[in-house]
């Protein structure tokens, strides 16, 4: 017996409706994130992620309200991201019953923002959002780079260094995408996701690029992830949380079923 | 009615336990409380905390809630979860060391590092996900809930106990560790019950009916 590799389905979040994703130019809805957050945790969903991609911060209160109703009935983790930059922002998120935060652009601006939420509300609740692509040339040693701003703007640093950094001053958890996979279907960036993997002592959730179930269980055995996290195949019952754990788990990865 | 207190010592949110509590018990009255009178006051209490040892002790000692602890221990049906598990042993590896309650004799340990299992693989540290806990006896607590559940576990120290018949579960990372304790009128657990799904809310349901003893 040993600990369960986590299935984590993702929620995109505008203006109070989950999306279909940020990387698709015509968002479709797909209804309700209470009922889906209930749906998710009625088929086995280990831990439930919304990424908030509402664009004015007057709407935010919106996913304040979300997530009140849903830790209302769902008793799994939850998580917020999206639009996390000050202690104030994660208190709100906490009290309304997200048990962690993801926090992206605002750790890259200011890094010790990480050390203090951390400091301040646990390791336990900081989730280190990392946005990285690959910027080698052919033939050459394989590297990535964090970028922000929803894959737009580089930032020079890489990747692997920046996770240990962000692991170093407190993040609870790494949830790594690739930004040449997402929206893809293409499977995870394995090699990137093993890189990190490897680097920091704490866990990392894979994200990015999910088109089948294999592609869930190659991040683990292959990526070294201790999570994974798919947004698009599990929004249309193109798969079911269970289906999912199923075909890990016939491949001898330990789950919770 | 019968009520349940939450004690509200600044150590970490509240309303997940609160918000699940409700939930297994519509009928209970849940309150999340600082006032020593009013935990006091109460049926039954649970013990939360997340963050850091030293930090929870501090915050006991200025809230005065350290000796409030003591005697509802000695009282009525005292749920640890977590922090508030690990603040029952006697001192805590962590911050260096750190002097706990000592209401049950023992030590809070780290994981090794690197951990690693069987194959040599690194395991990560927090302990994060859902790991299976195997009832060492039977316990009103343990009621309806089937033999190696899976509960959510997110923690980087566990108890050790000095006396073994206190042990109420145990979960492998690699090596096995003690879950759950129970002693008297205490039951503490490792794991969150309010983020451990059905499981969970069954735990809290019997708590919610538990009179003491095992």
């Amino acid at each position: 017996m040993s600990l369960a590799k986590r299935i984590i389905p993702c929620l995109d979040v505008d203006n109070g409706r989950v999306v279909k994703g940020v990387k698709f130019v015509d968002i479709r809805d797909a209804g309700d994130p209470v009922e889906v957050a209930r749906r998710y945790d009625r088929e086995g969903a280990d831990e439930i992620t919304f990424l908030d991609i509402t664009a004015s911060s007057d709407d935010r209160e919106t996913m304040v309200h979300v997530v009140e109703e849903v830790a209302g009935e769902v008793f799994i983790p939850l998580t917020v991201g999206g639009g996390i930059r000050t202690l104030d922002d994660i208190r709100r998120m906490l009290n309304a019953g997200a048990d962690k935060v993801g926090i992206n652009t605002a750790a890259v601006f200011n890094p010790e923002f990480v050390r203090d939420a951390a400091r301040r509300f646990g390791t336990q609740c900081i989730v280190v959002a990392i946005d990285a692509k690959q910027v080698n040339r052919p033939g050459e040693p394989e590297r990535w780079e964090i970028f922000t701003h929803g894959g737009r703007k580089p930032t020079g640093l890489d990747a692997v260094a920046w996770a240990k950094k962000m692991a170093a001053h407190g993040a609870g958890e790494i949830l790594l995408t690739s930004m040449d996979r997402d929206g893809t279907r293409q499977g995870f960036d394995l090699a990137l996701t093993r890189a990190i993997s490897e680097a920091v002592p704490i866990p990392v959730i894979a994200s990015g690029g999910v088109g089948n179930l294999q592609h869930l269980a190659d991040g683990i055995i292959e990526g070294k992830a201790d999570a994974v996290l798919a947004a698009s195949i599990f929004h249309f019952a193109e798969y079911t949380i269970r289906q999912a754990k199923e075909c890990m788990a016939a491949r001898g990865i330990e789950v919770r079923l | 009615m019968s009520s349940v207190a939450v004690i509200d010592y600044g150590m970490g949110n509240l309303h997940s336990i609160a918000k699940a509590l409700q939930h297994a018990s519509p009928d209970v009255h849940v309150q999340i409380v600082a006032d020593p009178q009013l935990i006091l006051q109460a049926d039954r209490v649970v013990f939360p905390g997340v963050g850091a040892i030293r930090d929870c002790m501090q915050a006991l000692v200025d809230t005065g809630l350290q000796e409030v602890i003591r005697q509802v221990a000695e009282s009525r049906p005292l749920l640890g979860i977590c922090l508030g598990m690990q603040a029952l042993l006697t001192e805590s590896e962590e911050n260096g060391s750190t002097r706990c309650l000592n209401i049950v004799p023992g030590h809070v340990r780290h994981f090794a590092t690197p951990l690693l299992d069987a194959q040599g693989e690194i395991l990560k540290i927090p302990h994060m996900g859902w790991n299976q806990v195997h009832q060492q006896r039977d316990h009103p607590l343990w009621r309806n809930i089937p033999q190696d559940s899976r509960f959510y576990f997110v923690h980087s120290y566990y108890v050790q106990p000095d006396d073994d018949s206190v042990i109420a579960g145990v979960t492998e990372y690699p090596e096995p560790f003690t879950c759950a304790l129970s002693c008297g009128n205490i039951f503490a657990v490792q794991f969150h019950p309010e983020k451990s799904q059905a499981v969970g809310l069954q735990l809290l349901q019997n708590f919610l009916s538990w009179d003491g003893g095992g």
